[in-house]
């Protein structure tokens, strides 16, 4: 054992000499100081990683199998769902997986609008990870034409005819990027080559520089406090603690919740109600018949939406591609001092809100057929979604903010202490589920069981 | 006050693409572990749907396996069959349909995934009497259909009651014009039988899906806890 050790040492000291791999090691893991006092947004970043390791290691098993040919990929598709060994796990997991890419995507980027982590000095942080968001936009879209279902193949023909509205060269345009006159076994191909070389590669590039580029400035917390500037004699912050082992056994929990909720739907319903697979999607593509109700998948619709929202295509089309961009100006246009939305004002509690509000109503109104009521909901949430950038550097100069604390709020604030409408809410609804007879029953098992376990004499150790 | 107007509002959306025409979907209350059900379904659709409908993605050997049928069982139900090998193909000749019926008959294989098992169920008993059509039926859910009434010997005849409304005529409900071979409660199940099947075959891999789960979710619970445990071994030293 003693020898093994020795061994293990001198092959490390022969790596340091010609690789610096002890020293990569412990500025971004040993070494690597992160806020102690993390909450439950914070397990998002770690679980996008996961999520992208998942869609790059399936993404290999599917394409071992898929053919990207117009005549064969719809039954390619079927053909790994049904004669490949776990195949239709591997599909399962690859189309749950994208669904999931974008639920934590969507909440790691909300943490960042609440604890304003887009702020100094993480512009950077925040631009990398946007360009992430939009390299990921292209991927989803690009991998959602492969099954060549009427889903995929009308969905990217609208998107593509989008173009086709820019004036002057729209048409060519569109021409160009399919290159076909319409969506074709060309287009297939490209789309193909897209999805699994390029936009992953970029992907991969872009994630590695917002990792570079966080571990230089530090991860922000959520009382948006600089844990650098209060550090111990030998340089230690006083609030961080090393990210391994503290955090890594933190993620490792999450990501096993992570896991289990996808797990169940992986196993249970992977079409998740239609959401996660669209079931007119079930039938091949067939450029002659145009499906009664087109609609992208549920994590485009909020943008779709916008687009329906203005009259003219072309408008729509700008305001659509303007939704999504005026998130990169998102820390210049904040100009409040105060980063976390514990210590902001009620303005923009209530304003990040009513965009929480409007993203949501968007994305619904996005996967229902357009009508009247629709589209006056839809102009008027476009209105709140926009309005909650273009106002903001108004707002938030007006802002009324709460004093920041010098150093992180250690141990966290039970629930029960917290003050705010949100929190009251909060704590009325538990309440009221704690009162039902659903949950007194399930409470009633969990004692029978924890007193079965302090009775064993192995598993009352667990406890 | 306030509420209601928020809940008008919030309902409003909801109501406004309430779809109108056709009839509400019911449900057949399949299950795709009842493998009796599944054999009786593949039975029917062999007899009455496979002459023009193929499961393109069906094989032969993976029907066997899942429905239990022996040797003989599967020759007795693929008489011309040779070999147990390939998928379940149809002879019709997709020309050959456009030509007797103006459309191709589409393959059945993913059908139940597409529309779900409700429309499938409500659709198959919805034919009802229409002499302007060329075989002599309309479809309350597929308006205008080209398939024929493939049950009208088990079902009967049913007609449709009409009436106006807003000067339009809207069919509300079918009435039995003539009894069929079957009761309407048999009938119903020998459709649920073959939705039923029509399930399974879009999706075989559910029979093994739906078993793993569990065991995959009692793993992760356990695994989630030793992992919380350790979580809080470690965090314990952090003041």
């Amino acid at each position: 054992m003693s020898n093994c050790k020795q061994y293990g040492t001198k092959l490390l000291a022969w790596i340091d000499e010609r690789f610096p791999l002890t020293k990569v090691w412990n500025e971004h893991m040993a070494k690597y100081y992160a806020p102690k006092n993390f909450n439950f947004w914070y397990f998002f970043g770690s679980l996008a990683l996961l999520v992208l390791i998942n869609q790059i290691v399936t993404g290999i098993w599917l394409t071992m199998n898929y053919k990207p040919d117009a005549q064969l990929a719809f039954d390619s598709v079927e053909t790994i769902m049904r004669d490949m060994e776990w195949g239709w796990l591997i599909r399962y997991m690859h189309s749950t997986g994208a669904s999931m890419f974008f639920i934590v995507i969507y909440l790691h980027m909300f943490r960042g609008m609440m604890y304003g982590s887009f702020k100094k000095p993480r512009e950077l942080v925040w631009l990398l990870g946007m360009s992430l968001y939009l390299a990921l936009m292209a991927e989803a879209f690009m991998g959602y034409l492969l099954p060549w279902g009427q889903m995929s193949y009308w969905g990217a023909n609208v998107i593509i005819s989008l173009f086709s509205a820019i004036p002057v060269i729209g048409e060519d345009l569109a021409t160009w990027v399919r290159g076909d006159f319409l969506v074709s076994d060309i287009t297939l191909n490209r789309f193909f080559s897209f999805h699994v070389i390029a936009v992953p590669l970029i992907i991969v590039g872009l994630v590695f520089l917002h990792i570079v580029a966080l571990h230089k400035v530090g991860s922000n917390n959520p009382d948006g406090i600089e844990i650098k500037e209060k550090k111990d004699k030998n340089g230690i912050p006083l609030d961080g603690v090393p990210f391994h082992p503290y955090y890594t056994v933190k993620d490792l929990f999450g990501a096993v919740v992570f896991i289990a909720i996808c797990s169940w739907i992986i196993f249970y319903s992977p079409e998740f109600g239609g959401y996660f697979l669209e079931h007119p999607n079930f039938i091949p593509a067939d450029p002659l018949k145009t499906p009664e109700h087109i609609a992208p998948v549920w994590y485009f619709t909020p943008f779709y939406s916008i687009l329906r929202a203005i009259p003219s295509k072309f408008g729509g089309m700008v305001a659509m591609f303007a939704s999504i961009l005026i998130l990169f100006l998102l820390p210049w246009l904040d100009r409040c001092q105060v980063k976390s939305i514990r210590y902001r004002g009620t303005i923009y509690k209530v304003a990040l809100g009513s965009f929480v509000v409007s993203f949501i109503v968007l994305g619904y109104l996005g996967t229902i057929p357009p009508t009247p009521t629709a589209a006056f909901f839809g102009t008027f949430f476009t209105i709140v979604y926009f309005g909650f950038f273009l106002l903001m550097p108004i707002y938030t100069r007006l802002e009324v903010t709460k004093p920041v604390p010098d150093r992180v709020v250690w141990p966290p604030k039970p629930i029960s202490a917290r003050e705010g409408w949100l929190w009251d809410q909060g704590r009325k609804a538990i309440a009221a589920i704690k009162s039902t007879p659903v949950y007194q029953q399930a409470d009633g098992y969990w004692q029978k069981i924890q007193e079965f376990m302090k009775n064993n004499k192995y598993l009352r150790h667990f406890l | 006050m306030k509420r209601i107007i928020v809940t008008c509002l919030l309902l409003w959306p909801l109501l406004a693409t309430a779809e109108l025409g056709g009839p509400s979907l019911e449900s057949p209350g399949n299950d795709v572990y009842d493998t009796e059900s599944l054999r009786r379904g593949a039975k029917l659709y062999v007899d009455r749907c496979l002459g023009c409908h193929s499961l393109k993605h069906m094989r032969y050997r993976r029907l066997q396996k899942d429905l239990g049928f022996s040797e003989a069982e599967i020759k007795q139900l693929f008489p011309t069959l040779e070999r147990v090998v390939g998928s379940m193909t149809t002879a019709m000749d997709s020309k050959d349909a456009e030509r007797w019926f103006g459309v191709a008959a589409p393959d059945l294989s993913e059908r139940a995934r597409a529309l779900g098992t409700d429309w499938l169920y409500t659709y198959l008993r919805t034919f009802y009497v229409d002499d302007e059509r060329p075989f002599g039926v309309n479809n309350w859910v597929f308006k205008d259909v080209a398939m024929p009434h493939v049950f009208w010997d088990l079902q009967g005849e049913q007609r449709a009651v009409i009436k106006k409304i807003d000067e339009m005529p809207v069919i509300v409900r079918l009435e039995q014009a003539k009894p069929g071979k079957l009761s309407a409660k048999e009938f119903d199940l020998a459709v649920t039988d073959l939705v039923n099947f029509l399930d399974y075959v879009a999706e075989p891999a559910q029979l093994e899906r739906r078993s793993l789960g569990k065991w995959v979710l009692l793993f992760l619970l356990i695994f989630g806890f030793v992992s919380y445990k350790l979580k809080k071994e470690y965090w314990k030293d952090i003041h």
